[in-house]
């Protein structure tokens, strides 16, 4: 038995070194345990957090814009689609056939739903069709029982009931691009959209809203257990425009007779644009669905530019409306009077160069005011020569021109007052004398916007320093503003008088060049300034052999026709400019549709309304639903 | 030579249960109770699917523990061997026919219960090996040509499970398996050599390990290189460990556990949500229990006049152990996530079942403490 005592006693002693293991081993468990759980405890706490808890942003709606009697222009549309969650539904083939069976899904429809449903989570909604009209959400609600997995989410779509007519100046709401993003957080939903274009873009951020927030419980896959906490958003502004929607409305549907025009109505008063049409112009409910690759590259790549708004973006010469300038600089200046005349016979010399006429055959003795009822250039090559560049330049600038006059739209171009500090510093060259003629009628270098030509027309019909709006500020006591009173220009009222004198002469005497195309009803006619704008140089070999009409010529060759006018001649309430690119002659294209604006602005007299007295008419007015 | 108890005669029925260790029992039915009410909570407060089941298999585990407890000795002794070969059969019948559940092979399905025989060799490898230094002197363990054999029962199902592949149960087979060895008195430069030669053979190992259980030890190593992938369970483990802090969450509000962060908690995992749930005092409460069970089971062994029933009492008690330590380890973050089950708590029938019969033969011992058996020809009782 020795043996086996000896054999127990070294089992005893070994068992006692595995007793003595054990317990090493349970200390450095008990110490792990108290490392994890007591001193990296608060870390693992907060890590818990992170993973249970998830903040849901909820887009707020987007603020509506409406013109200035709150007539809809963008609006949030109600969108349905019908949703499948996978694991309400014990068989998902049979609800999608009871569902086919309602709303007809085609068999590809239902392939790509199985398909989804394959690929996601079961508890992940699918989207089996999207934009349901309401007879389809009807036949689904009331079938509900019958089709477990089935649910309609509504979702809201921006919408611009006006479509191209007032896709310029509201500009469209699209998917958010990577360089945007950045600070809001609402920016990274998926599905968001921001303004991209007009007013859209400019106020984008007063539409936009402020996103509520949902802390909901999720667990390891995703799934919302529960809303722990919930603030809710601050929906966007509604932002009022000084759009007349039915102003703008016959504008567009005025220039949709030419490839390529634009108008820009303005309260002479209070410098409300009451219309800004541009043509050609584009489907902005298009955008806000988004575009297909082909479709947008047609869009972007048409030569007729259809996303500028030539309104503000727009660069042109303003030809013979610049003559409105000269007149105003030369007597304002008191070197020129208006009886002082001169004697045009179709060309004048100056140097070496040759200064032609319109009119080849001359127009004899001329006053100013027969000047600028017949716009004769040599008269304003006189003139504009006997002053001088600098004068006209100032005149210019006084009128508007030259300088951005909006911020509430994207893109406006700043146009050009040319200079001769101006030439020397952009081409290195001197200016020239027969540049000062040149630009005397508006030719050269001088660049202007339709809104700077219709502000110049409304700086001289009130004699103040009108600046243009588009968006009606709310009141902080909830009471329309007061209009606001412009500074009075620095010209004399002497000076003034003359010249829309002259613009009266242009529309209602006989000799006017706008004459034929003038208002005739008493009390209401208009007072304007015709131009053409010369898109390229005539030589003088052509010259001489006789210069081709405007329709002989090729499209892209023929003149801009211009016109900036005002109305009615006392008391001016409206101002207007139309330009008609490659139109020819001012006076046959452009002014026909001034004259139609100002004439149903004046019966129509949206600023002589208070708004809310028109709010009655606004609701039985046709296509407001 | 025949064998005789101390007292010269046969233990009746009676003064079997009489001699059972009842605290012991009350104790292993306290642990089970705990797993079952953790089983309920991570079932989201409901008995199914988990917290049922587990408490019938209890019951059935239960029963079969005191069949096995209150059988003799000596028959375990007498049949210790062909436990053991038929067990090894099972699994060689496993590699051949074994039907593949979760990407391994581990069953054999039996058409009404599905046998996992590598759980089953836990406690085949226990008593084979009992049985073999049950047979040879003190002398003959000193000679190496002596311990070939018992390495090679250790070795060989330990290789089988290997390729199922379960590592888990591979590795846990080579140290139970080495408890033994160390135990029964294998000097200790022999280990030391079969480590060196262990070293040696790692390249061989690693060459059967699957890609994921590669990745599992990679992980282990590095487990901030992959925070989505493997390292995802240890990370999520110890979120839910340290957010528990000191006093737990809460019975049943365990966001970790009760959110599906927490990886098998219901398995493997189950420690994390205790610890999540009731925090370091419960987590050191259920060790310490553990504590205690191991504590008799090394008491009971001392007390053991037979080196059969010693061996089989502390390799049962060594094999849990180890267990326990390797699976609180492992979702502490202190060894690679092998997949051990954590006994007596962690959902699992067969699992269950071999810790209960392992208790039963453990009881069986102690009730036969002084029965005192001769190396050789031990069968001439039956």
């Amino acid at each position: 038995m020795y043996r086996d005592n000896e054999r127990y006693r070294l089992f005893t002693r070994r068992a006692a070194l595995l007793a003595g293991a054990k317990l090493v081993v349970a200390s450095v468990l008990a110490g792990r345990m108290y490392q994890i759980q007591v001193i990296e405890s608060d870390r693992y706490k907060m890590l818990a957090e992170d993973n249970r808890i998830n903040m849901r942003l909820i887009a707020p709606p987007r603020g509506r814009i409406v013109d200035r009697f709150s007539s809809p222009l963008a609006v949030n549309r109600e969108s349905y689609r019908v949703l499948l969650i996978a694991e309400q539904t014990d068989d998902v083939n049979a609800t999608l056939e009871k569902l086919d069976r309602l709303i007809g899904l085609g068999k590809s429809e239902r392939r790509r739903v199985l398909r989804e449903v394959g690929k996601r989570r079961s508890f992940v909604p699918v989207t089996v069709r999207e934009g349901l009209d309401w007879r389809a959400v009807a036949k689904i609600e009331v079938n509900a029982p019958y089709l477990p997995g089935i649910s309609i989410d509504v979702d809201f779509a921006r919408d611009y009931p006006h479509s191209v007519k007032s896709a310029h100046v509201l500009g469209y709401v699209a998917a958010v691009s990577e360089p945007e993003l950045g600070g809001d957080p609402l920016l990274e939903l998926p599905g968001f959209r921001i303004g991209k274009e007009g007013v859209e873009k400019t106020r984008d951020l007063a539409l936009r809203g402020k996103a509520g927030a949902s802390q909901v419980e999720v667990n390891a896959m995703g799934r919302v257990i529960r809303e722990v906490g919930r603030v809710e958003g601050v929906p966007g502004n509604e932002v009022r425009l000084t759009i007349d929607m039915a102003m703008q409305t016959l504008a567009q549907d005025r220039l949709a007779y030419h490839q390529s025009a634009s108008a820009v109505l303005l309260g002479v008063e209070t410098g409300e644009i009451l219309a800004m049409a541009s043509t050609p112009s584009y489907e902005p409910n298009q955008f806000v669905r988004g575009l297909d690759a082909e479709t947008w590259r047609s869009v972007i790549s048409d030569p007729m530019t259809p996303l500028v708004n030539r309104s503000l973006s727009g660069l042109y010469a303003p030809g013979s409306t610049f003559k409105l300038v000269v007149a105003l600089a030369a007597l304002n200046s008191g070197r020129w009077w208006p009886g002082r005349r001169t004697y045009c016979r179709g060309f004048m010399e100056l140097g070496r160069a040759q200064f032609h006429c319109w009119n080849k055959h001359g127009h004899g003795w001329l006053d100013l005011l027969g000047a600028i009822e017949q716009s004769c250039d040599i008269y304003f090559y006189e003139l504009a020569h006997k002053i001088g560049i600098d004068r006209i330049a100032e005149m210019a600038v006084e009128l508007g021109l030259g300088a951005k006059l909006l911020s509430e739209l994207p893109g406006e171009q700043e146009g050009l007052v040319p200079t001769p500090g101006w030439k020397l510093a952009a081409t290195g060259e001197k200016w020239q004398g027969g540049e000062t003629l040149i630009t005397g009628i508006g030719q050269g270098f001088v660049l202007t916007t339709p809104l700077q030509l219709a502000v110049m027309a409304a700086r001289i019909a009130s004699g103040r320093a009108v600046r243009p709006r588009l968006v009606i500020e709310p009141a902080a006591d909830g009471t329309p503003p007061d209009e606001p009173l412009f500074p009075a220009l620095e010209i004399r009222e002497t000076a003034l008088r003359v010249v829309r004198r002259g613009m009266d002469a242009v529309a209602n005497r006989e000799r006017g060049t706008a004459y034929r195309y003038s208002i005739r009803e008493p009390e209401l006619e208009l007072a304007g300034k015709t131009g053409t704008s010369q898109v390229r140089r005539i030589s003088k070999r052509e010259r001489g052999s006789g210069v081709l009409k405007n329709h002989q010529r090729p499209w892209r060759e023929r003149d801009h026709a211009l016109f900036v006018a005002y109305a009615p001649v006392e008391r001016p309430r409206y101002a207007i400019s139309v330009v008609v690119e490659h139109g020819g002659a001012g006076s046959s294209v452009a002014t026909p549709i001034a004259r139609d604006l100002l004439l149903e602005a004046q019966r129509r007299d949206p600023l002589g309304v208070d708004a809310d007295n028109r709010l009655a008419w606004v609701e039985t007015a046709p296509g407001q639903g | 030579m025949a064998t005789v108890s101390a007292t010269g005669e046969e233990l009746t029925l009676g003064r079997k249960l009489l001699l059972l260790n009842w605290p012991l029992v009350l104790l292993l039915c306290l642990i089970s109770a705990i797993g079952v009410g953790m089983l309920y909570s991570a079932g989201g407060g409901s008995w199914e699917p988990w917290a049922m089941r587990q408490v019938m298999r209890l019951g059935a585990a239960l029963v079969l523990m005191l069949v096995v407890a209150l059988i003799d000795i000596r028959f375990w002794l007498r049949y210790a061997y062909a436990i053991y070969f038929v067990t090894a059969a099972l699994l060689v019948g496993v590699e051949v026919a074994g039907a593949t559940g979760m990407g391994a092979r581990r069953w054999i399905d039996l058409g009404v219960v599905r046998l996992q025989p590598s759980e089953l060799m836990k406690i085949a490898l226990i008593l084979g090996l009992a049985r073999y230094f049950h047979g040879i002197s003190i002398e003959d363990v000193g000679r190496p040509s002596r311990l070939l054999a018992p390495v090679l029962m250790t070795l060989a199902p330990a290789f089988l499970v290997l390729r199922q592949p379960d590592l888990g149960t591979a590795v846990m087979l080579v140290i139970a398996g080495a408890t033994i060895f160390f135990v029964v008195g294998v000097r200790l430069w022999k280990f030391a050599a079969v480590g060196a030669l262990g070293l040696a053979a790692m390249p061989v190992v690693w060459s059967f390990l699957r890609p994921y259980q590669r990745q599992r030890i990679l992980t282990f190593f590095d487990p901030e290189t992959d925070p989505l992938g493997a390292g995802y369970h240890i990370l999520q483990a110890k979120i839910a460990l340290g957010s528990g802090g000191v006093f737990g969450k809460g019975y049943m509000q365990g966001s970790q556990a009760h959110l599906d962060f927490l990886p098998e908690r219901q398995t493997d995992f189950i420690f994390t949500m205790l610890a999540e749930e009731f925090g370091l005092i419960g987590g050191l409460e259920v060790l310490a229990l553990f504590l205690v069970l191991f504590a008799y089971g090394f008491g009971i062994a001392l007390r053991i006049r037979n080196q059969f029933g010693r061996v089989v009492a502390l390799g049962v008690t060594m094999t849990v152990s180890i267990y326990v330590s390797l699976n609180i380890a492992m979702v502490m973050g202190l060894v690679p996530v092998v997949g051990a089950p954590l006994p007596l708590i962690s959902y699992g029938g067969t699992a269950m079942l071999s810790v209960m019969v392992g208790y039963g033969l453990l009881l069986s011992a102690s009730i036969g403490k002084d029965t005192a058996i001769g190396k050789s020809a031990p069968f001439d009782d039956f």
